[in-house]
């Protein structure tokens, strides 16, 4: 079985040089920050804090979220500016079973009902709320929520062809309304304050230093996971049939392909994964609320997979680990500079480097290639 | 739009500059009594009998000055004094310390004194009761409806035998039809207590219709039951009486209510029509997604703020400096969008949409940093402020009236430059097919940019129309520009008139969902309604038709 696997892998990653680099680093990475955090003693200078390790295993859920991204953007051709609704669902799931974990050492000490309900005087726990206090249960929400949302969402825009920019202001209209409704306190959802104060994960304190380098891992193996998966997907026959569509849809129509069931089932499999993804970030954050929905998270988004390179997969893991790690950096340094540096970086991106940093790396080496030899250089630079 | 009717303070302000306005107004020409002749009768009330007082009074009611109700009211109030040192009647209203002084003839301001300095004119119950009465006659003898109107309101409140036999006298003379419904309303009321029961029907019959909240709850009255079950009125004919006139009422006021909901739908649609008609030229003729849309929005409201800044004492005359002001800078900032991003990436949509998104986070940090991240205050010129009112259960407020025509207005002016003008020719040339304009000589270069500036120049017009209705504050642009791209395509990219039904449409139904729904699950439901709608439709209510729209 495992040599099957490694067969597969191998044969993945056989054309693909830039995923082989990617998960070295990622199993690199992976090994080194546990050492760097249990094993060196914290008076050393090479000890992680529990707080970088988080910071860390958040950077991996949005390299997860971006690696969804890029598989319909870059591959199908379709700019979803909704996408952080799918992440906001999976972590509504989990946030859901952490906070029926939480039980009676809530504020207010109610066993089955989280604190925000026993605050609005509910009585009950709404229907909806069923079913959460089992893992294995929101572990399926996770992948069906969204799941569900972008199926019903797609066979409706795919089947009536709504397609280019009208499909990305009605996924950005989805997700604002998402965030509209998650923002009521009648939804059921905690409202303004989302869902937080969470203590436990299967019994692990979520505070602990062991369970934030599990969560870690955890996120680091969904993203390899995440990207192996998707690259399979890609490189299969789907995956050729999904770039003919992007390239020319009506022609692919034409040559009998059903378009809108490819396209259906790449944005079905993109949302659960951006969901998985959502899934992994509320244990380590600590908390859900409505403005993970807010359509400027999604078009943040957008931008990681721009800066990365589109089209690639890891370029988007790329993109999303630099851009958010200067999110990370401004809005501690220089709050006030944050949104013109993002703004700077839309317009950069779009105008000088379409292709993003890996594309200008592959430029780079083509250019450098064909100064070597003509005709190995021609193969690179199309 | 979450802020809509958060205007309130807008409108008190307003209400101040109209005030403002309204003081130093000109003696009418119609004052049959000088000002002297009023200033002698007021003296008399200093002397201290209360049988002399009531003379002067009387002598005031006959007086049909324009200050004699005032200062009536002010005595009634407990605020006519006169100074002790040489006897001038004054109003004084106290300060913190200290008696500020106006004097009672020609309004004008006195100084201030202390309270030593002046003296009470007293009133006891029976000069109040006198005093209401000459200020009902002299109200309801005044030239403007409108105080008339006022007038039999009040008394409407407070029927006494005397205020009974004015109205009766005021009725003859009254010409103004409104007035003169009310004060048959009035009467009727008055009938009501008669014992003969064929005038108490003949005055329910009077009153079924009105929409006097007073007699709405006097009728209720009449068909209640006491504790006991039994009814409080005895005669089951007045009550059947009363009840039909109750529901004739309650169906008037149903249909103003619908009348107001539309008219609230009308208002919003026409803030949508605003947000959204520079969006259906960027968008629906260019083709260009601009999300920075709503921060050009956002910059015209900023320069309503600042011409308002600039002309502190000409509040007024600012919106009509500030429009021009707000088409010409958000004008400016389109054309440097289009020069240096947009032209770049004509034929690349999304690429277009993620750059002009960078553009609307820059701008929106710009004026942040500006103007800091608190919302501004704009205030309301008092042409705008206060309502007009068609009856007492509906009431329009000036500055959403204001808006609806303002709205309509650029429309027009819009189509009649796409229609009538070269520009508009070279623009719906360039739109349909670029090479062959081209061709024609046509510099498509200058006239994409003229375009998108003036789609911009129309966001920042719709920007101070905004300024008027909601907060000022960096965020304002964001809120729209999700709602006004569901109006250009629920409308049909490209078409002008669909922008137009689309906006007043998605208006007029948020405002009919909101009242079952609240406003937040409104929103919800007209966006999953355009969602859904664009499945079965993709190319909005009208579609363009011939080559144009073909991909």
């Amino acid at each position: 079985m495992s040599m099957l696997s490694h067969g597969i892998v191998r044969t993945l990653l056989e054309s693909d040089r830039g995923g082989r680099i990617f998960l070295l680093i990622l199993a690199a990475v992976a090994l080194a920050i546990p050492v760097a955090n249990l094993v060196i003693p914290e008076s050393s200078s090479l000890h992680l804090s529990a707080y970088t390790v988080t910071l860390l295993g958040k950077y991996l859920c949005y390299a997860l979220l971006a690696v969804a991204l890029d598989l319909i953007w870059g591959y199908c051709g379709i700019l979803s500016l909704g996408h952080g609704a799918f992440f906001a669902l999976g972590g509504y799931a989990m946030g859901m079973y952490l906070m029926r974990q939480i039980g009676d050492r809530g504020v207010y000490g109610h066993p089955e009902l989280p604190d925000f309900m026993v605050f609005l005087n509910w009585q009950e726990l709404p229907w909806y709320w069923y079913g959460f206090d089992q893992f294995w249960f929101a572990l399926l929400m996770i992948a069906l929520a969204p799941g569900l949302l972008a199926f019903v969402f797609g066979w409706f825009a795919f089947r009536s062809r709504v397609t280019g920019v009208y499909l990305s202001i009605i996924t950005q209209a989805l997700t604002f309304a998402l965030m509209l409704a998650f923002f009521r306190n009648d939804m059921g959802f905690g409202g303004n304050n989302g869902l937080t104060d969470f203590k436990d994960i299967l019994g692990f304190n979520l505070q602990s230093d062991t369970t934030r380098v599990a969560l870690f891992l955890l996120s680091a193996l969904a993203l390899a996971l995440g990207y192996l998966v998707s690259r399979y997907i890609v490189n299969s026959k789907l995956g050729r049939v999904v770039v003919a569509v992007r390239d020319a849809e009506s022609r692919a129509r034409f040559i009998g392909y059903r378009v809108e069931h490819y396209k259906l089932w790449v944005f079905v499999f993109s949302a659960v994964l951006a969901g998985i993804a959502g899934a992994l970030y509320v244990p380590q954050v600590g908390i859900i609320n409505p403005s993970e929905f807010s359509p400027l998270n999604s078009i943040e988004l957008v931008v990681c997979v721009a800066v990365g390179g589109r089209g690639t997969l890891y370029g988007a893991v790329l993109g999303a680990v630099l851009v958010n790690y200067a999110k990370t950096w401004f809005t501690t340094e220089f709050p006030e500079v944050w949104l013109f540096a993002l703004g700077g970086l839309f317009v950069l991106v779009t105008i000088l480097m379409p292709q993003g940093i890996v594309g200008l790396f592959a430029r780079l080496r083509g250019r450098a290639a064909a100064r070597k030899s003509a005709e190995s250089g021609a193969g690179e630079a199309t | 739009m979450p802020r809509l009717f958060t205007h309130t303070w807008i409108q008190g302000l307003g209400m101040l500059f109209l005030l403002a306005c309204l003081a130093p107004a000109p003696v009418m020409a119609q004052d049959a009594v000088t000002d002297q002749e009023l200033r002698d009768t007021v003296a008399g009330l200093t002397n201290s009998d209360f049988s002399a007082k009531q003379t002067v009074i009387e002598q005031l009611m006959r007086m049909p000055h324009r200050r004699s109700a005032a200062i009536l009211t002010a005595m009634l109030n407990g605020d006519l004094h006169y100074r002790k040192d040489d006897e001038h009647v004054v109003i004084a209203q106290a300060g913190e310390a200290d008696y500020r002084l106006t004097d009672p003839v020609t309004g004008e301001d006195l100084g201030s004194t202390e309270k030593s300095g002046i003296r009470k004119i007293t009133v006891n119950n029976q000069l109040r009761g006198v005093l209401r009465n000459a200020i009902g006659q002299l109200n309801l003898s005044s030239d403007d409806p409108a105080d008339r109107l006022a007038a039999v309101r009040e008394t409407i409140k407070d029927m006494s035998p005397s205020s009974i036999e004015l109205l009766r006298a005021a009725l003859a003379r009254e010409k103004d039809s409104r007035v003169l419904e009310q004060m048959q309303n009035a009467l009727a009321l008055v009938d009501m207590g008669n014992p003969d029961k064929a005038v108490r029907l003949g005055a329910l019959e009077r009153l079924g219709g009105s929409l006097e909240p007073e007699v709405r709850n006097r009728l209720a009255a009449l068909i209640e039951q006491d504790g006991n079950g039994a009814f409080i009125e005895a005669d089951p004919d007045i009550r059947q009486a009363a009840t039909v006139a109750l529901a004739r009422i309650d169906n008037r006021v149903k249909i103003f209510g619908l009348i107001e909901t539309v008219f609230f739908g009308i208002s919003l649609g026409s803030v949508l029509l605003l947000a959204a008609i520079g969006l259906a030229i960027t968008f629906g003729v260019m083709g260009v997604i601009n999300m920075a849309h709503g921060e050009l929005m956002m910059i015209g409201a900023y320069t309503t703020y600042v011409v308002q800044l600039m002309m502190p004492a000409h509040i007024d005359l600012s919106l009509f400096v500030a429009v021009p002001l707000a088409f010409i800078v958000a004008g400016l900032f389109g054309i440097a969008i289009e020069r240096g991003v947009i032209r770049f990436l004509y034929g690349r949509p999304l690429e277009t949409l993620l750059a002009t998104f960078g553009i609307s986070l820059v701008l929106q940090q710009l004026v942040r940093s500006i103007f800091s991240p608190l919302n501004r205050s704009v205030a309301t010129p008092s042409w705008m402020s206060g309502s007009l009112e068609i009856n007492s259960v509906l009431s329009l407020t000036y500055n959403r009236l204001y808006i609806v025509l303002f709205s309509l207005l650029v429309f027009a002016a819009l189509l009649l430059i796409l229609k009538k003008s070269t520009l508009g020719l070279q623009v719906r040339a360039v739109a349909q097919n670029r090479a062959m304009a081209r061709a024609m000589g046509v510099r498509s270069g200058w006239v994409d940019a003229l375009t998108f500036g003036l789609g911009s120049g129309i966001a920042g017009v719709a920007g101070v129309a905004l300024s008027q209705l909601t907060n000022v504050g960096p965020n304002l642009g964001q809120a729209y520009i999700i709602d006004s791209f569901m109006v250009v395509v629920f409308g049909g990219v490209g078409n002008l008139w669909g922008t137009l039904v689309g906006a007043l449409s998605l208006g007029v139904l948020n405002k009919f969902l909101e009242p079952w729904a609240g406003a937040v699950l409104a929103k919800i439901v007209v966006l999953v309604a355009i969602i859904l709608f664009i499945q079965k439709r993709p190319r909005g209510l009208f579609p363009q038709k011939g080559r144009a729209a073909e991909d």
